[in-house]
Parts: C-alpha cells; structure tokens; sequence
C-alpha cells in the first residue's frame, strides 16, 4: 500500500475542515521559527501546559498512550489532539469503504493486537475461549499451530479489533487525555520543548497552544491517492460516479453493477484490489450481478520472484503473495534486525526487496476467482492505464499500454476503481509541511522523516525536548512496517523507552511488564 | 516466530533453564521407574534436559536456522517448533542410553520429554512476552 513512486502522483488538497471560521495566526508567530515563551504570550492565546503531546488520536497515538499508562504515567500528563471520536475511527473508514467492513477478517496476526502491549493471549485464544461449541474452540486454536503450513494465517475480523480497542481505552482512562480538534502546527520552544498550535472543533472554534517537553506524531496518512488521470478526468467531466478510488465511498458501483450488467476495469494489486473482486464476485454469485472485472496489473507476476533463492516471493497469475504487508521478520525477525543495521542507498535497497504489492493467499478467495477465470468473467491484463475517456452513455473508455506487448489498447468499461494505495507526500499535510519547511527536519532514503531506530526526529530536538513519530510518515526509516497495527505499537514502546530514560514514566521491565500484564488481565486500571 | 540464532540460543537456554527445570522438578517423583531411586531418576531427567539444551546449541538451532533462510517470510512457524520434538526426542534418548551411560526407559522418558517439550512450546508462545515485552520485537533475544 505504500509507494515510491511519488512523482506521478498529485495530491488533493488538505481537509477544508481546518481552522477557516478562526483568524489565522499571528504573522508574528508565522515568521518565527523558534518560539519564546514572551512570543506566544504576546499572541494572547491562551497556553496548555501538558508534558506529552500525540498529535493523530488513530492508532499511532492510541498504542501510544496506551504504553504510557503500562509505564505509570497518569492520564493528566498526556494530551491526544485529534479530529477523530475514536482511534479506529480512520482505519474503520479507509477498510469499510474499501470493501473490508467490521465482519471481514483483516491483514494482521494474531498477536498483532493495538489492545495488548503484550499481544498474548492472542486474538485467536480471545475468540477460543470465548465460543460455546469445540469446534468453535479448537478451530482458532489449530489455525494458528497450522498458519502458514497447512493453513493460511490466521487473522482477526476488523470488529474484534475494535472491540478490544474499546474496552482497552475505558480501562486506561483513554477518553480522558482526548482533546477533539486541528493541530495547525508544531514549533520549537526556544527554552526547550515544543509548541503546538490546537484548534479545537465544535461551534466555536477556539486556538489553545500546548507547550510540552514531548510530541509525538502519529498524523497516518497525508491522504489518499488520486492520481494525475483520475484528477483530469474529474475536472473535464465533473463526477466521480465512474471513475473512482479504492478509498473513497462508492457503493453506487456496486449498486450500479446489481441493476445492470457492466464491465469495472481495477487497477492495483492490492488488499483492497482483492477485498473488491471478492466484493463483485459474491455480488454475481448473492445478487445475480452480471458483472464483469478487466484487472489491470502494472507488474504481472508469473511466478516466485525475487532477487535470489533467500529471497523469493510467491506469485502467480498476476498478483505477488505474501501473508502480510511486509515479509514476517520484518516486524521483529532477521529482516528487522538487518533494516537497522543499514544506511543511505543500502536501505532502500531492502525497502525495495521487501515492500511491493502483495495480497494474502487465502484459500477462499483463490477458489472464487480460479472459477471466475474459468467463466470468462475475470480477465488480468498487464498494463499500465494511459488515459480515460468518456465515451458513448458516459461510459469509460481505458486506453492502456500493454507491458509485455508494448502496444496501446483500448477497452469500455462501465467503472474504473483505482486501488493503488495511499500517499505519503509530507508536503500534502499541513502541520507536517510546516515542520519541513520552517523547522527544516530531515527527511530519510524515501523523502518521509528522518527518525532514528527509536522513532526519533533526530532533527527536531529542543533542547531537552524530544519529537517523535509513527506510522506512514516513517517509511524508510529503520523499520519497514511503521505502517501497521505492530509496527505502531512497537514505535509506542521504543519511544515510552527513551521518555523513561529521561525520567518520564518508567522502564517496562520484568517486574513491571507481568504485574501490568495481570492488571490487563483482570481488566483493572494500569 | 521470526527468530535469529542468537534468539534462538537465547530463547532455548532461558525457557529450558526455567520452565523446563521446573516442570521436571515437579514431574521427576511421578514417573513410572519401577525400582529406580529419586536420585538416578533425577540425574536422568536433569540430563535430558541439558542434553536438549546443548545439542539444540551446537546442532538444531543452527540447522534451523540455515532452513528459515529458504522461507521469505523468515519466520518458524508455531508447528514446526511443535515437530521439532520428535527428532530431537529421539536424539536426546539415543545420547543418554548409548554414549552416556544412563539407565533411561523408552516410556518414562518419552514421558517426561513429551511434556517438557509442550511446556516449552506452550511459554515460548505467550508467556514470554509477559516477562519481556520486547522479546518478540528482537527476534527472540532476551539480553
Ligand atoms: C485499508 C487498510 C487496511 C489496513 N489493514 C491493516 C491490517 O490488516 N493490519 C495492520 O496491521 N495494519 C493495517 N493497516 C495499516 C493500519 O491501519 C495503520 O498502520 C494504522 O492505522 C496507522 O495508525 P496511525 O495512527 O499512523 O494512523 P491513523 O489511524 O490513520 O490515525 C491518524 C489520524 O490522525 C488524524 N490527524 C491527522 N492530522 C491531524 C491534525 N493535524 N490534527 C488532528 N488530527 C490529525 C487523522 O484524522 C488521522 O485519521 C491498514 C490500512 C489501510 C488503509
């Protein structure tokens, strides 16, 4: 889900929901990089002293806190500056539009758990203990001794997720370190520590700063990903009916295609990409849907690919597999151990081995579209998509260029879902932009931010202030799967590590780790 | 898991040393040894446990290891771990009978290896993460 690639993509423009019905800052504020506390009190806005501060309040922040409270620090030290009523309320929206609503199994393991720090008992012993038949029990139980020999992995259903978020955020006292709003933008205190600018939501807009020793970013996203052809054709004919992302609502597909026959051209290789053939296919098989799918793969994996015997991937029919987003050791095995160890081009080598667009081999979907190929009714297509028009009826003509043949080709579709993934573009983000541009941070091997193997942003230090981050916004730093449910949950631990080295909240060791592990377990506060 | 052979080494010496020590304390007076005294039956079952530990250093651990690097995911699954126990089983009877001396019988010991190597399945799946959280992010190191 993560690209490269980012010359080809332009970015739509930031959330319009920011900060227009309030007076924008000072200038004198705005000029400033370094802020004095004289400054920002000249400004008369009023100032928030908190020690740490999350900017995002999604899932970045939410393992975040949640790690704090295992390492005894009370929930008035910590402030959650969001524009979410929940931590899984973004990734509920970006998998539910995509076709992986809270019934569907999700891309993670079983110990992958934003709710446990300790990720045991597992998601798969949660749902064994808690069903009433054997079967029930045992079924979970062999999956996960079997995965990834005689069975596919086994994944949590994106409701179990959230269930257990929710009940973890009541326990931890997480609603109350939640302030709802826009954080417009981080500076540097001159004196240490940070300045973040808030506005908060509601009717009436009001600015707080918050100045801190700590701030951590877990913001997800810049946004989604439209690319060029998409933006051009929206603005020469003004709809996205037809034309449309993988990660915006567009059920109207789905409804279009159950009242009439239609053919979706599907561009990306994706999750999301099969989470939307399996969509169709259930929609013919449920609804009598006489739809057909023309899937256009800009790589077309034939086989096991990869740079030698070590490093082989599976693949075949068009589409690379792999379990996860990343190669399991990536998120604690050899492959992470050597992410760290690399720098400069070395490390975008690996970046490069490892990411790419890969979806699970589950036997279920493989089944249902093994038959769909044979019914004509799924085609792959080796291409890259090299223009849309619209044609007769206001359908679409795709014009592609053929990468094996090389040639141009055309064909009509009546809907064209791009589920190329998301960008990463920090200049698409506000507060972000700002920290490049005015703070000036570094940014790393894939043009994101530059934090060390500890999620630190080396280039923001204030004095004894320390800025963090999370997520998206890391990619190419030292850990591949910054992007994931563990991999934020893992950033959370290193930073609340660092934070205990400098007196803030204590070092999770043995003793601490199983008495907080009993707590959790008892469902009592950390 | 997605250990590294350090991990390994690590993981095998620490959860043998402990949760395996234990359970053979408290297995050892139970086995069915006919006339062998506590003393002998202890000295068999302390040996086991260390002959496990040390040809899974020198031997399996690194063979594993060297296995894993066929798989791109670079991961163990949790059966083979569970598998493991047969040839290392066999191994480990083998060396205490026949090349250093000790009076062990098949069922006692298929017993007491049986259960010791489920034990040791059972923590290096859960409960270790409990006595470190890091664990499972550095490839099964503890130190
Ligand atoms: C379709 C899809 C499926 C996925 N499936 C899996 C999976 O199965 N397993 C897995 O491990 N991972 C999965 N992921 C990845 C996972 O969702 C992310 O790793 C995780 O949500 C990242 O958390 P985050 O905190 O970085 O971002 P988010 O959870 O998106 O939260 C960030 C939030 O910050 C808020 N924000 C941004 N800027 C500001 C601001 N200036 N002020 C206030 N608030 C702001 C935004 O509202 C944003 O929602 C999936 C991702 C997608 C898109």
């Amino acid at each position: 889900m993560s690209t490269t690639d980012e010359t080809r993509v332009s970015a739509p423009p930031a959330r319009p929901v920011w900060d227009d019905r309030t007076p924008d800052l000072p200038d004198q504020l705005q000029r400033t990089p370094v802020w004095t506390d004289e400054l920002v009190a000249a400004s008369g806005i009023p100032v928030v002293d908190v020690p740490f501060v999350t900017v995002g309040g999604g899932m970045g922040s939410f393992t975040m806190v949640d790690v704090l409270r295992i390492a005894g620090v009370p929930t008035n030290q910590v402030k959650v500056l969001t524009n979410l009523r929940h931590p899984w309320e973004n990734y509920a929206y970006l998998t539910g539009v995509s076709q992986l609503p809270p019934h569907y199994r999700i891309r993670s393991d079983a110990s992958s758990m934003p709710d446990n720090l300790w990720g045991f008992p597992s998601y798969a012993a949660r749902r064994a203990f808690h069903s009433r038949s054997v079967s029930g029990f045992i079924a979970p139980l062999w999956n996960v001794l079997t995965e990834n020999v005689l069975t596919d992995y086994w994944t949590p259903l994106a409701g179990e997720v959230f269930e257990g978020m929710r009940r973890e955020a009541d326990r931890i006292g997480y609603w109350d370190c939640v302030a709802h709003g826009q954080a417009r933008m981080v500076r540097k205190r001159a004196a240490g520590g940070y300045f973040t600018v808030f506005t908060t939501q509601g009717a009436r807009k009001q600015r707080i700063i918050y100045r801190s020793a700590y701030v951590h970013l877990a913001v997800g996203w810049p946004s989604i990903r439209f690319l060029p052809d998409m933006q051009q054709f929206r603005s020469q004919h003004g709809n996205g009916y037809r034309f449309v992302n993988a990660y915006e609502p567009h059920e109207q597909v789905y409804d279009d295609l159950v009242a009439r026959p239609g053919t979706v051209v599907l561009r990306g290789g994706g999750i999301a990409a099969s989470a939307i053939i399996h969509r169709l296919l259930n929609d013919r098989e449920k609804l009598g849907a006489q739809t057909r799918i023309v899937h256009v793969l800009r790589t077309y994996v034939e086989g096991p690919h990869g740079p030698s015997r070590f490093m082989r991937r599976r693949g075949k029919n068009g589409w690379a597999h792999q379990g996860f987003n990343w190669p399991k050791a990536s998120w604690g095995g050899q492959l992470k151990m050597r992410m760290e160890r690399l720098e400069g081009e070395e490390r975008k080598r690996l970046w490069e081995t490892l990411e790419g667009t890969t979806t699970p081999y589950r036997k279920g979907w493989q089944k249902q579209l093994a038959a769909a190929r044979r019914d004509g009714v799924y085609t792959t297509v080796a291409g890259v998509i090299d223009r849309v028009d619209r044609v007769g009826d206001g359908r679409l003509g795709v014009v592609y260029r053929d990468t094996k043949g090389g040639g141009l080709r055309s064909l009509d579709a009546d809907f064209l879902v791009d589920a190329t993934g998301l960008i990463g573009d920090l200049r698409s983000h506000r507060l972000l932009n700002d920290l490049v541009e005015v703070t000036g941070v570094d940014r790393n091997v894939l043009g994101r931010l530059d934090v060390s193997p500890g999620f630190e942003v080396r280039s923001a230090r204030s004095g004894s202030g320390r800025m963090f981050a999370a997520g998206a916004i890391t990619e190419g730093a030292y850990y591949a799967p910054a992007d994931s449910l563990l991999g934020v949950q893992y950033a959370s631990l290193r930073t609340a590590d660092q934070l205990a080295e400098m007196g803030f909240g204590k070092r999770i060791g043995s003793g601490r780790s199983i008495a907080q592990w009993w707590r959790f377990m008892r469902g009592v506060t950390p | 898991m997605t250990p590294t052979l350090l991990g390994r080494w690590q993981s095998r010496l620490f959860v043998l040393a402990t949760a395996g020590l234990l359970w053979t304390l408290l297995l050892t007076p139970l086995l069915p040894v006919g006339f062998a005294t506590t003393r002998e039956t202890y000295a068999g079952t302390f040996a086991a446990i260390g002959v496990t530990a040390a040809v899974g250093l020198v031997l399996w651990e690194p063979l594993y290891q060297f296995l894993q690097q066929f798989r791109w995911e670079k991961d163990w699954p949790a059966m083979f771990t569970l598998l493991e126990g047969i040839p290392e089983g066999v191994v480990v009877f083998f060396l205490l009978r026949d090349v250093l001396g000790f009076d062990v019988r098949a069922t006692p010991f298929l017993i007491h290896f049986g259960t010791t190597w489920l034990v040791v399945f059972l923590c290096l799946h859960g409960p270790l993460r409990v006595v470190s959280v890091r664990w499972r992010f550095r490839a099964g190191r503890l130190l």
